[in-house]
């Protein structure tokens, strides 16, 4: 047991647990004012819902004992046995309790990054059924096969440092599912849909980047060279995306907007995190230069696509997290991280169909589970509320409050 | 007298005021509207989408003036709202039929 490395992970959950709130301010700017403490809602609840789920059985699901290499038997409900000895498959020298409260906070924030699809329409209730049910059905399962002792993507090889599979595509496609089966907001296409408060959208975009060094650099476990290396290539990544963004922007619609810059940041973020500690400072510049601009694009094809999906979840992190997945297995390099391996760029390209490999089985099973699921609650409990409390606006309708008295 | 409703470009409202001080306006009330005429429109674009954006932010000045000044405000407000551009604004004079000031009671061009 190492009393730096409790501590480093320890302030690094306390980090990723800001970004759920963090997330909660950006998705708020983006809505219009009449929908921006049920967004809020939506991101600040799952701090509740999922903390408890996990405690219960989530964390079990995805980290106990393997069952088939594809999930986490039951032996750790309720955290039996989740002591305050390191678990030595997971650390050495942290607490197996530390462990487990750092990837709560993981557990926590995916499950609300989907918010954003179907956000200024979803009923609260049949918000919530769905968050159990995937946290539990989707998440669960997916955070073993990548990170879980025994799961089959890690047995394959699979680097995903801090979770570009496990979070980011994981969530970016069952937006995509969320957005086809929900349907388009009222008034799509004919009336703007324009933010209400971007300078809540740019702080939160600050908290995201901010805590998405616990993320990442946390990712290590220890304190030591690999949090500083995969620090390091969080902020670099990030810094190009800002800039390549912008950039595009610029030249396609001749003006760099604040809205750019914070989506750029979080598409940085995004395509770095798999990469993040398997690759030097260089490549995470160009990681993140690529996100900014194919991420850009990506929102972009969402119009001549047709689907709603309202804050572009799918667009930044579904994309960007298939970017940095496939980027990982490009740029990864032993002499960064041992415990690594080596990209295409480095001398094995095996590594970019293993990873390929990862973002494929990620796609389909989430992509799959996500759409049944919502199927199932819209045929029983309904998942949009009425055209007459959209218009009239969701913090009202569903919560009886109002986010502005002025 | 009467009532000048000035709707003019937000960034006009100083130049005005200041203008309006000079020659001895005494009070004023100033709103933030949103409106169009001729001008339309603006084009916003957010994530590279272009939205149409009917209402132009505008500010709404209303001074009350007797009847001798009504010339004087209207041409100070013309004076120094004027760019030359589309998108000035307007300004409209409204006959008003009492005043009274509620801490003395006092009514009519007193009250002013």
């Amino acid at each position: 047991m190492n009393p730096a490395d409790t501590a480093f992970v320890l302030v690094s959950a306390a980090l990723v647990m800001l970004m759920t709130p963090g997330l909660a301010l950006f998705y708020g700017g983006m809505v219009r004012s009449k929908n921006v403490l049920a967004t809020i809602m939506q991101n600040f609840i799952l701090l509740g819902v999922v903390g408890v789920q996990w405690a219960l059985f989530g964390y079990s699901l995805a980290f106990g004992p393997d069952v088939g290499h594809l999930i986490g038997s039951l032996d750790w409900v309720g955290l039996n046995g989740v002591g305050l000895e390191p678990f030595k498959a997971y650390s050495e020298t942290i607490p197996h309790q530390t462990f487990m409260i750092y990837q709560a906070m993981f557990a926590i924030i995916t499950p609300a990054l989907i918010t954003g699809a179907w956000a200024e329409r979803m009923k609260f209730s049949a918000f919530l059924v769905f968050m159990v049910l995937w946290a539990t059905l989707v998440y669960d399962p997916v955070a073993h096969w990548v990170w879980g002792d025994g799961g089959w993507l890690k047995n394959l090889g699979a680097l995903d440092f801090a979770g570009g599979t496990v979070v980011h595509i994981n969530a970016g496609i069952a937006a995509l599912a969320a957005a086809l089966v929900m349907g388009r907001r009222h008034g799509f296409g004919t009336e703007a849909f324009i933010p209400h408060n971007l300078p809540m959208t740019i702080l939160g975009a600050g908290l995201l980047w901010f805590g998405w060094f616990g993320f990442n650099a946390g990712s290590a476990l220890a304190a030591g060279a690999l949090a500083s290396s995969a620090f390091t290539a969080t902020h670099l990544a990030t810094c190009a995306a800002v800039l390549s963004w912008v950039g595009a922007e610029w030249f396609h619609r001749g003006k760099p907007t604040t809205l750019g810059a914070a989506s750029g940041a979080v598409a940085g973020l995004v395509a770095v995190t798999p990469a993040a500690g398997y690759v030097g400072p260089m490549s995470a510049i160009l990681i993140g230069l690529g996100a900014g601009i194919v991420c850009y694009l990506a929102v972009l094809a969402k119009v001549k696509l047709g689907y709603d999906d309202s804050l572009d979840v799918v667009g930044v992190h579904c994309i960007g997290g298939i970017w940095g997945a496939l980027a990982t297995g490009l740029f990864a390099t032993k002499a960064v991280n041992a415990a690594g391996g080596d990209g295409l760029f480095f001398g094995n390209p095996g590594q970019l169909g293993i990873q390929a490999l990862a973002v494929l089985a990620t796609l389909i099973f989430s992509f799959v589970v996500s759409w049944v699921l919502l199927k199932l609650i819209d045929a029983t409990m309904g998942l949009r509320v009425t055209t007459e409390d959209e218009v009239a606006g969701l913090d009202l309708a569903e919560h009886q409050e109002a986010g502005y008295s002025l | 007298m009467k009532k000048i409703e000035a709707i003019i470009q937000p960034f006009k409202v100083e130049p005005v005021k200041e203008a309006l001080h000079k020659i001895s306006v005494q009070g004023m009330t100033v709103t933030e509207v949103k409106g169009f005429g001729r001008q339309k429109g603006i084009r916003e674009v957010y994530r590279g989408m272009e939205y149409q954006v009917d209402f132009l932010p505008k500010v709404k000045i209303e001074v009350v003036a007797p009847e001798d000044k009504v010339k004087a405000v209207v041409e100070t407000i013309i004076k120094n709202a004027r760019t030359g551009r589309i998108g000035d604004g307007k300004i409209f004079v409204f006959p008003v039929e009492e005043v009274i000031r509620i801490r003395t009671g006092e009514t009519g061009e007193d009250a002013v």
